[in-house]
């Protein structure tokens, strides 16, 4: 299997299995933050069990590490790329670089994407993961899932990081997933389109899941205070 | 209707391949917009020669009439020029405005080194074609054209694929400099018909390994290829080239 990292098109599995493993993943947490808005809707406690049965049992901590893993070989792999591709150019550049109209903006900055992305789940990390399933696997109690998404979606200043994080994820996706599947060779002429509908919708579902979490909770929160 | 025009042109100097280039600009009169742009370069060139006796612009040319691949030339920011699915010397005069200014540079990937002016070294291209682009079947003698028979649409396919002229412009446009749009072209011309699948997982290891080995990048799916490419390859064509590859590899 050294074709994986010897060859480019290998290389370029490797980020599109890496990749649409991650886009599942983000569907199913996208799933479980809709619950939160629920149970504030309910009075119900449906996030708090979700909470619990993914704290540090053996799945979870498996997953956690699985996924560690996914997000470390997805960004390996695209600097790797990257560094590549920037010496296949050549030395000298364009003095006019030019822009095809045909071409997705998404898919030129797909790294400085990428970095965004990275750097809205460390802030993501350090808002919910250090505090939840991290205290769990040291030993002590974990802080409350709905009192933290309470919290943190109430100071202003997280929801327009995390706008702007979804900003990023969901151009980084729309990209992402269809040239997943042409890397794959599941494409033709006629599915091109379809891939690339079938991408921004999948994108767009999953960005907005994750974003009226966020502006639910905004908005309740400015209520209380009217 | 066509007139003449009077522009200004920005052309990538460079006396060699070690050479330091730069841009020299120059100025053209009364040029006729009927005209193709290899024949405004020489204009340009009997002016430069004859009046004021210097170096004529190296730039490749040949058929002139959009088949043999040879003319190159990224014009204002597109390989061929602004034009869309022509190559330069089917570009005319007449995309262009009385006063308008034109930057000619040469392709730019590291793979395609330049050897003077607007003149690069695409011989890479022709080392992945005899890597694996050809059938090494024994064919014999001339065969009746309906003895293998072949679908209309992978016969339109192929054909498609294989009017892919090896130009260049798909690495030249490609921000990753990569020349998965010419591999996936000859590979695609003969996978998809039956004389071609004999060999289809020996050529498509070999010829990626090939563009790989020769320092192209990898490919990222922007698409900058086809919306660039002369002759209209499908972005598809890549698709079919991944598929091929992967199951080459899965099947060793």
């Amino acid at each position: 299997m050294s074709w994986l990292s010897s060859s480019s098109i290998g290389r370029k599995v490797v980020m599109s299995v890496t990749g649409t493993c991650l886009v599942l993943f983000l569907l199913f947490h996208a799933s479980m933050n809709i619950v939160a808005i629920f149970d504030s809707i309910n009075g119900t406690e449906g996030y708090e069990a979700i909470c619990e049965f993914l704290g540090a049992n053996w799945y979870a901590l498996v997953g956690t590490v699985g996924l560690g893993f996914l997000v470390c070989v997805h960004i390996v792999y695209a600097f790797i790329l990257n560094a590549q591709n920037y010496r296949a150019r050549g030395q000298e550049r364009y003095a006019i670089p030019g822009r095809q109209k045909e071409v997705e903006w998404a898919s030129l900055n797909m790294l400085v994407l990428g970095i965004i992305v990275v750097l809205g789940l460390g802030l993501h990390l350090f808002n919910f993961w250090a505090k939840m399933q991290l205290p769990e696997i040291l030993g002590y109690y974990p802080e409350s899932g709905t009192e933290l998404i309470e919290y943190t979606f109430s100071q202003w200043y997280f929801v327009v990081a995390y706008i702007i994080w979804l900003a990023a994820l969901w151009f980084h996706l729309t990209h992402g997933i269809w040239s997943a599947m042409h890397t794959f060779g599941w494409n033709n002429n006629i599915w091109m389109k379809r891939w690339k509908c079938i991408a921004n919708i999948a994108s767009t579902i999953i960005i907005l899941m994750f974003a009226c979490v966020v502006l639910y909770f905004f908005g309740s929160s400015c209520a209380c205070c009217a | 209707m066509d007139k003449n025009i009077n522009i200004t042109v920005k052309v990538w100097r460079q006396a060699g391949p070690k050479a330091k280039g730069a841009f020299e600009t120059y100025k053209l009169q009364n040029i006729s917009q009927g005209s193709s742009f290899l024949e405004m370069l020489d204009v340009l060139n009997e002016q430069l020669v004859n009046k004021e006796r210097k170096e004529p612009i190296a730039f490749d040319h040949d058929c002139r009439e959009g088949i043999c691949g040879m003319c190159s030339l990224y014009i204002n920011g597109h390989p061929h020029g602004p034009d869309t699915a022509v190559t330069t010397c089917q570009l005319h005069m007449r995309r262009f405005n009385d006063g308008d200014t034109i930057t000619i540079e040469p392709w730019r990937s590291h793979a395609f080194p330049v050897i003077k002016d607007l003149v690069v070294d695409r011989r890479a291209y022709d080392k992945i074609m005899q890597a694996g682009g050809y059938v090494s079947v024994n064919t014999g003698c001339g065969v009746d054209a309906n003895a293998i028979p072949i679908s209309k649409i992978a016969a339109d396919e192929a054909m498609d694929a294989a009017s892919c002229i090896g130009c260049g412009a798909c690495a030249a446009a490609c921000k990753n400099g990569s020349a998965m749009l010419f591999v996936a072209a000859k590979v695609s011309q003969l996978a998809l018909l039956p004389q071609g699948k004999i060999e289809a997982a020996r050529r498509a290891k070999a010829m990626l390994g090939k563009m790989d080995e020769l320092g192209f990048g990898n490919c990222t799916n922007t698409g900058a290829c086809a919306a660039e490419c002369p002759k209209s390859v499908s972005l598809s064509n890549i698709a079919r080239l991944n598929r091929e590859f992967i199951c080459a590899k899965l099947g060793d």
